[in-house]
């Protein structure tokens, strides 16, 4: 089983992204309960989504306090909170940022680093800042956990509210492309 | 088996498999005013409906007494019925709630269980529902999403069975259920169909002009005919109670046959059989208790679990023979009753098991108030405890789970 939380700021779709990656990761036969933390969700304030996987049924329907996966949709939120909060050693780190992995003050006990310029690509195809989707293509390069392909599934079936799904599924593209991986301090992936 | 059709797969979270299952069991009629963790419920079958999925008449109304008395109407009219609420909402529709199984109506309502003001909160918690367990509803707690979805129709199927005549609440946890996303089946239109058959919701009261009658006549008293005219009703809606016990069996019996799924109906006994200690659990939190049960059984601990899926009516006998066997039980339960220092569900099953020969010791624990979390850490503590509870301890309690979280 993996546990993976999800931060972002509210009006980002962190929680609709947890749901996307939930409906992907079925498509290819897993288990998964998502659940979003909760709170009074408002534009801008840090949120976090929680989701477990894994190929047997899951019963626990709580929230996760030891993620093994963090996926950051947002630059800015790892001021706001700990992002690397009861992460056991040996996880893997998904960050929205411009910057270089070499660059980041990341603690010692991670496994995976993965990178991607997502407010760039964001601003490229929504000409907005949404980055959930876009972040979702870094998951699936940064863990081949999951396909593109499940990964557009699944966006077919989602509602956007701010942008179709031809620029939701070249977000999950460019996101998968462009997304640097580096492995116990190696890089593995341009 | 090969009779049994499989459905379409959806990903999806509890208020949605709550529509989905509303929207498969074809009401004429829909009330629903929104309330959190209930809103994106309403906000599902409005789609449902705008899109033409489902055919039912969606009321818009300004606020829950409203919906609840419309929807009386709609049933006396012949109308299969739906609605969904949560706490202050579900206060606001008290009056008529109280009146909605006194005239024998046959609806089924969803309550997406929030805890209750003050102080003030908006998040899960059973205190909504327990604190209306005495007004003659059914009500049936689910644990994940696909069985929100599964017991929609088996209420429909029960409410509506001759012997029975009762609303149904179908109760899932807030936030946890309702906003929790997982892998759900959906039944094909015509296994359901064929499930719930014909609908006659008003054969015993009606507002139909071609069959004038009075409806809710005044009775009671203390003279003429009103004493035994009273009590036949109150009799009447107690008997449709116990038989409701043997409906909710067999409806859950023939749903499973018709799609393979067959959910515990009354309580569910998990690793019961050789159990020398029981935990008591209620709603989604069960999954976690399960988890915590596996791991102490690794450990050669002998912990069980026994589930009460039907709180209304309470299934008695059932209840004090899952547990006539262990030496030990801990009640888990995630509202407050506030005149016995313990948790609601811990009060029932001392009563039941006030049926047994023997006493066994019992301890109640309380979690997961107000959208606190109940972990398989958690649980693990409750095993502790009630281990120790068995092997001499004094009782004390209530124990506030997440007092220190």
């Amino acid at each position: 089983m993996h546990e993976v939380r999800l931060h972002g700021r509210g009006g980002q779709g962190a929680v609709l992204a947890s749901a996307i990656l939930a409906a992907a990761l079925v498509e290819e036969g897993r288990h998964v309960m998502a659940i979003p933390a909760f709170g009074f969700e408002r534009r801008g304030a840090p949120v976090v989504a929680f989701l477990r996987l894994s190929d047997r049924e899951i019963r626990r329907v709580t929230n996760i306090y030891a993620p093994d996966i963090v996926v950051v949709i947002d630059p800015t939120v790892v001021r706001a909170v700990d992002v690397f909060a009861g992460m056991p050693a040996g996880g893997t780190l998904v960050l929205a940022t411009s910057k270089a992995v070499a660059d980041l003050e990341l603690p010692n006990h991670l496994n995976r680093v993965a990178v991607c310029d997502a407010i760039r690509i964001a601003m490229d195809i929504f000409k907005r800042q949404i980055t959930n989707t876009i972040m979702l293509g870094a998951f699936a390069k940064a863990t081949g956990l999951v396909s593109v392909e499940s990964l557009e599934k699944a966006l077919e079936q989602a509602h956007f509210r701010d942008a179709g799904l031809k620029q939701n599924i070249e977000a999950v593209r460019r996101g998968f492309a462009e997304t640097t991986v580096v492995t116990l301090g190696k890089e593995a992936a341009a | 088996m090969s009779d049994v059709k499989t459905g379409k797969v959806i990903v999806c979270d509890g208020n949605e498999a709550a529509a989905w299952g509303a929207c498969l069991s074809r009401p004429d009629m829909v009330a629903v005013y929104p309330i959190t963790p209930q809103s994106s419920l309403v906000e599902y079958l409005a789609e449902f409906i705008a899109d033409g999925r489902m055919s039912a008449d969606l009321m818009d109304v300004e606020g829950e007494h409203s919906v609840l008395s419309v929807l009386h109407g709609a049933c006396l009219a012949g109308a299969r019925t739906y609605s969904a609420t949560s706490a202050q909402g579900l206060a606001y529709m008290f009056e008529p709630y109280f009146r909605t199984p006194g005239l024998r109506l046959p609806m089924v309502v969803s309550l997406v269980t929030r805890d209750a003001v003050s102080p003030t909160c908006v998040w899960g918690g059973q205190q909504d529902a327990m604190t209306v367990k005495e007004v003659g509803w059914i009500h049936m707690y689910c644990e994940t999403q696909q069985e929100i979805l599964d017991t929609i129709p088996i209420a429909y199927k029960v409410a509506e069975h001759p012997d029975v005549m009762l609303p149904v609440n179908v109760n899932h946890d807030g936030n946890y259920l309702s906003y929790g996303v997982a892998r759900v089946e959906l039944p094909d239109q015509q296994v359901v169909d064929s499930f719930l058959g014909e609908k006659n919701v008003n054969w015993h009261a009606c507002l139909d002009p071609e069959r004038p009658m009075a409806v809710d006549p005044l009775t009671g008293g203390s003279g003429g005919v009103g004493p035994a005219t009273f009590v036949r009703y109150r009799k009447g809606h107690c008997a449709g109670m116990q038989a409701a016990l043997s409906v909710i069996e067999e409806a859950h019996a023939d749903w499973g046959r018709r799609t393979g799924r067959y959910w515990s109906p009354l309580i569910e006994e998990y690793r019961m059989d050789d159990a020398e200690v029981a935990l008591v659990t209620i709603g989604s939190m069960t999954g976690a208790a399960k988890d915590a049960v596996d791991e102490a059984r690794l450990d050669g601990r002998k912990v069980g679990i026994v589930k009460i899926k039907t709180f209304r009516p309470f299934p008695v006998q059932r209840v004090a023979k899952a547990l006539s066997k262990v030496r030990a039980i801990g009640v888990v339960d995630r509202a407050v009753n506030f005149g016995w220092n313990s948790g609601p569900v811990y009060q029932e099953v001392l009563a039941a098991l006030y049926h047994l020969p023997v006493r066994v010791p019992a301890m109640s624990f309380i979690g997961g108030l107000a959208g606190a979390d109940i972990t398989v850490e958690h649980f693990a503590g409750v095993v502790d405890r009630t281990l120790r509870l068995a092997a001499g301890e004094a009782a004390n309690g209530p124990v506030w789970l997440n007092e220190n979280d």
